[in-house]
This record gives C-alpha cells, sequence and structure tokens, in this order.
C-alpha cells in the first residue's frame, strides 16, 4: 500500500486532479460504450419485433380482404 | 487448411459463438480489470521523477496501443470483406469503429491530462499526438460513412475502402508530422521513451493492459451481435430469436 | 458506348459498334475532352472555387492585421489551406452530375479498365481547378508578402501537390456521390488525408524562403503524387462500384 491516509490517495501527492480526469473519463466513455452497445441489442431486437408485427397485420388484412371479396363474388353469385 | 474457419462465416453460428464467449470475456475483463487497475493506483510505487501523475500511464498506454490496434484489425476485416466478399468481415469492421474511436479518444484525453503536470501544457503539436488526432478523424470519418448508407452492406464496403485508404495513410501523416515537427521546433519536449521500468510497475501494466484488451474483446463482441442480428433481420433463426426475447 | 456518343466529334461514332478496340490512350483522351468540353459549358463550376479561393486568402490580413512580416511568416500555410479548400468545394461536381444522369453507371459497364476512365476524369478535374489555382496563386502572393525566394517552391508544389489533392478527393467523392447529403461528410473523409500534403508543401516553400534546399520535400511530394496516381484510380473504381451499386 502506497498511500497511509484516504486523503492522500486522492490527491495523489498533489497530481489528484490530473490522474482523477483521466481515470474518470476512461471510466466514464468506457461505461457509455458498454451501456449503448448493451442498449443497441435490445433496441435491434425491438426494431425487428416491430417490423414483424407490421407484416403480420399487413399479412392478415390481406387475407382478409381476400376473404370479403370472395364471400362478396359468392353472395353476388 | 483454412477449412475449419468456412463454418464461422454463418451469421447464425457467429451469433451463437459470440454469445458463448461473450460470459468468460466478461469475468475474465473484470478480474484483470481490477486487480490491475487496483494495484496500480495503490500498490505500485510512484515514479521517482513523475511521482503519482506516472499511475495514468496504466490507462493511457494500454488505450493508446489497443486505439492503434482495433484499426489494424478493422483494416484486416475490411481487406477480407472486399477481396474475398466475406459479409461477416463487414460486421465486424463496423463493430470496432466506435471502440477504435473511443480508445482513441481515451488516449488522447489521458494524454494531455498527463501532459498538463509534466510538460506544462494541454497540448503539443508532437509528431504522436497529431498522429493520433488524426486517427481520430480517421475513425470517425468510418463511422459516419458506416451511418450514412441506409443499406449496411453497401455502408460496409464503402467504409473498407476508406479504411484501407487510411491504413496507408497513417504511417505517411506519422512521419511527416515527425519530420515536420524537427523542422520546426528541433528537439521535441516528447520524453516519453520507456523508462526501464522496474517490476513493480510492469507487473501492474501487465494485467491492466490484459484487462483492457479483454474488455475490448466484450464491447466488440456485443457490437458484433447488434450488427449480425441488424444486417440478417429477415432471417428466419433471427425471427424465432426475437420471438423467444420479446415473448 | 456512352464514351463514343457523347463526344462532341462525328468521328468517334464509327467506332460505336467495335468500342472493344479503343486504345487506352484513344478512350482516355476521349473522356478528358467529353470532361473539358461539359466544364468550359458551365464556366461558373471553374470560376466559383477561383473566386473562393481569392475571397478567403483577403480574408485573412483584414482578420490578421497588415503587419508584412507576420502575413510573410503565415503566407505559404494560407495559400495551402485556400488551395485545399477550393479543391475541397470543387470536388462534388467530379462524378455527381455523371452520376444523377446514368453516365456513370454506363462509363463502369464499358469494357474498358475503370482505371482509365477514372484517371481521365481526374485529370480533367485538375486541369479545370488545379491549373487556375497554379496560376492565381504568385498574384496572391504578392499580397500577402511571401519571400521572393519562395516563389519557385509555390509554384512547384502546387504543381505537385494539386494532382494529389484531386486524386485523394476523388476517392471521398466516389464514396459519398450516391448519398444525399454528402457534402459535409465529405470533408469529413478527405481532408485528414491531405495532412501529408500540407505539411510537406508548407515546409519546402518555408525552407526556399530561408534560401535552404528544398529538394528533400519536393521529393517526399512526388512521392505522393506517384504513389496516389497508381493507387488512387483503384480505389475510386471501387467506391464508384459501391456508389452505383
Amino acid at each position: 500500500m502506497q498511500f497511509t491516509h484516504f486523503s492522500d490517495f486522492i490527491s495523489m501527492g498533489g497530481y489528484g486532479f490530473y490522474v482523477w480526469l483521466s481515470f474518470g473519463a476512461t471510466a466514464l466513455l468506457l461505461t457509455l460504450l458498454v451501456i449503448d452497445s448493451k442498449a443497441g441489442h435490445k433496441r435491434i431486437i425491438n426494431h425487428i419485433a416491430q417490423h414483424k408485427r407490421r407484416e403480420d397485420k399487413l399479412r392478415k388484412s390481406r387475407e382478409q380482404r381476400k376473404k370479403a371479396a370472395k364471400t362478396d363474388d359468392s353472395a353476388a353469385g | 487448411m483454412w477449412k475449419w474457419l468456412h463454418p464461422y462465416a454463418n451469421p447464425e453460428v457467429s451469433y451463437h459463438l459470440t454469445n458463448k464467449l461473450l460470459p468468460w470475456f466478461s469475468y475474465l475483463a473484470a478480474i484483470f480489470l481490477s486487480i490491475g487497475l487496483v494495484w496500480a493506483l495503490l500498490f505500485a510505487p510512484a515514479d521517482y521523477q513523475q511521482g503519482d501523475s506516472f499511475r495514468i500511464f496504466y490507462v493511457h498506454v494500454p488505450a493508446a496501443s489497443l486505439s492503434m490496434g482495433i484499426y489494424v484489425s478493422m483494416a484486416i476485416a475490411a481487406f477480407s470483406s472486399l477481396v474475398w466478399q466475406v459479409r461477416l468481415a463487414d460486421a465486424s469492421a463496423a463493430a470496432m469503429a466506435p471502440v477504435g474511436a473511443a480508445f482513441t479518444a481515451i488516449a488522447l484525453i489521458t494524454g494531455s491530462a498527463w501532459g498538463k503536470p509534466m510538460w506544462g501544457t494541454w497540448w503539443i503539436w508532437d509528431a504522436r499526438l497529431t498522429s493520433e488526432l488524426i486517427l481520430l478523424f480517421l475513425y470517425l470519418g468510418v463511422i459516419a460513412l458506416h451511418s450514412a448508407f441506409e443499406d449496411k452492406n453497401l455502408a460496409g464496403k464503402a467504409a473498407g475502402i476508406l479504411t484501407l485508404v487510411g491504413v496507408i495513410n497513417i504511417p505517411i501523416i506519422k512521419y511527416s508530422v515527425e519530420w515536420w515537427n524537427t523542422l520546426h521546433q528541433g528537439s521535441t519536449v516528447s520524453k516519453l521513451g520507456k523508462p526501464s521500468m522496474s517490476l513493480d510497475m510492469l507487473w501492474p501494466f501487465i494485467f491492466c493492459f490484459i484487462g483492457f484488451s479483454l474488455l475490448v474483446g466484450v464491447i466488440i463482441c456485443l457490437r458484433f451481435r447488434n450488427e449480425i442480428l441488424a444486417r440478417n433481420s429477415i432471417r428466419p433463426w433471427v425471427r424465432e430469436l426475437v420471438e423467444q426475447k420479446t415473448q | 458506348m456512352t464514351l463514343a456518343t457523347s463526344t462532341p466529334n462525328n468521328k468517334d461514332n464509327n467506332l460505336l459498334p467495335m468500342s472493344k478496340q479503343l486504345s487506352y490512350r484513344r478512350a482516355f483522351s476521349l473522356v478528358l475532352k467529353r470532361d473539358l468540353t461539359i466544364a468550359l459549358r458551365h464556366r461558373d463550376d471553374i470560376i466559383n472555387p477561383l473566386l473562393f479561393f481569392v475571397i478567403v486568402i483577403t480574408l485573412f490580413p483584414l482578420g490578421i492585421g497588415p503587419e508584412a512580416n507576420t502575413l510573410s511568416r503565415i503566407a505559404p500555410g494560407i495559400i495551402w489551406v485556400a488551395a485545399l479548400l477550393a479543391t475541397l468545394l470543387s470536388l462534388d461536381r467530379l462524378f455527381k452530375a455523371d452520376f444523377t444522369d446514368g453516365s456513370l453507371e454506363q462509363m463502369l459497364l464499358s469494357p474498358h479498365p475503370i482505371f482509365i476512365l477514372v484517371l481521365a476524369k481526374i485529370t480533367a478535374h485538375w486541369l479545370i481547378t488545379g491549373l487556375p489555382l497554379i496560376l492565381m496563386a504568385p498574384l496572391l502572393a504578392v499580397l500577402l508578402h511571401l519571400d521572393e525566394n519562395s516563389y519557385g517552391a509555390l509554384i512547384i508544389t502546387l504543381f505537385l501537390g494539386t494532382p494529389v489533392l484531386s486524386l485523394l478527393g476523388a476517392i471521398g467523392v466516389a464514396l459519398t456521390v450516391g448519398i444525399k447529403k454528402g457534402g459535409v461528410l465529405l470533408s469529413l473523409l478527405v481532408l485528414p488525408l491531405y495532412i501529408p500534403v500540407l505539411i510537406f508543401a508548407t515546409s519546402a516553400i518555408d525552407t526556399a524562403a530561408l534560401g535552404l534546399p528544398y529538394s528533400g520535400q519536393l521529393a517526399i511530394i512526388a512521392a505522393l503524387f506517384f504513389g496516389s496516381l497508381t493507387l488512387a484510380p483503384f480505389a475510386v473504381g471501387a467506391a464508384l462500384k459501391v456508389s452505383t451499386n
């Protein structure tokens, strides 16, 4: 252990500001990057799910319309 | 000879492999980084000249060398995507670019935070600093090009060409700046030349370096996974996966 | 085919059915002539970057102050940075019009190597933008009190350097030509690549001002020129294939 007191550890022999600035900036940037990458996974899955739901809806309405057209035809005939 | 590699060109196989690798990388990164950082901050001796500001070294040097290493691997991925048409190589290059940019930014920030107490200034137009700054610009250009195209495959190809042009340019830029400086400033202030390190400084450094490399692995895996999903969104296996996840 | 039909020269139409027989030199000169003709019809495209070059350079003495010593110290840098920006401004028209009217795609489909066609287009671009810039530069150097020893170096570096700007810039344009708002992106991609030319050119001019030999810097700019001359057209061709998809 290089430091006897906690305050020594914080002041880093007078270089505290610079040392903690660099460690803090590193931690901040890397945490943001990890969070963004993790959120990206959820974002993409939700996006694909949404897309799929829209496709399903379109398909369903198309089928319904077809069915409706058929019943109309049979009613007319 | 290279046949064993072929299954990994399949996105589904790669996706599951990445998922399996991810926890290993994460645990190892956590172990190495916590040991390395605690050692570096608490137990490593202060430098006899630079005092405790030397502790910045344990972040700065890994970040700087990783920033260049990631660019080289991105270029290799770009090359294999352009030459052998490996689609997944595009995905990995796209995953690497933001990570590389982040590490370049970290190297620059920690470098100037170290330079202020040691050289008395936040910034010098020194060869290393300038080429690192240009490396950041190249990364940002690659990222911008990736996001400018709607079609991910086209984006990957365009960014790949830019990456390869950048690879040729990096050494040219580096030497041009070095020469420019020696012409204008005489000897540079950079006294960064490796101090012959003692073992109790070297060990924490090795732990930090391995830890940061593993962390790069973790983030690239995370992003690579996303890129695979985004590029294969209409494939049945992705659809199945999405259904499982959203239910 | 477009190559043959779009030239004003009627004799070339005879070559239409057997355009495969066009020699490399012929294909090169056809594309070059075509691009020059088009450019001469739109004179604004030549004059506007040049005006930009002049205006940017006149802004500096107004902003920094008219002391001759300061100006002559920073003159090489100003002239070169203005040249970079003027080239950047004119790059957009290198492929844009051809891309929108589809003739670029035809060009890529033609049986001639893309290398030759791209090189011809870049040469035309340099003749239209780089050459007037070089002719204009000594005049502006006078306004900036450039050291008298430096004029030769200024002209030679511009002669060797501006083609490099056109060649490297063409890569950036080829990558962004298919994107709607490619203008800002283009500068982000291209300017970092211009840095070596800027450094060596200004350093050559500075060295010349001191009366020292500057052949070393010239040799490196020449190396950059020949390097980009051989490699850039390949990258441009690959990039155009991506952009036209």
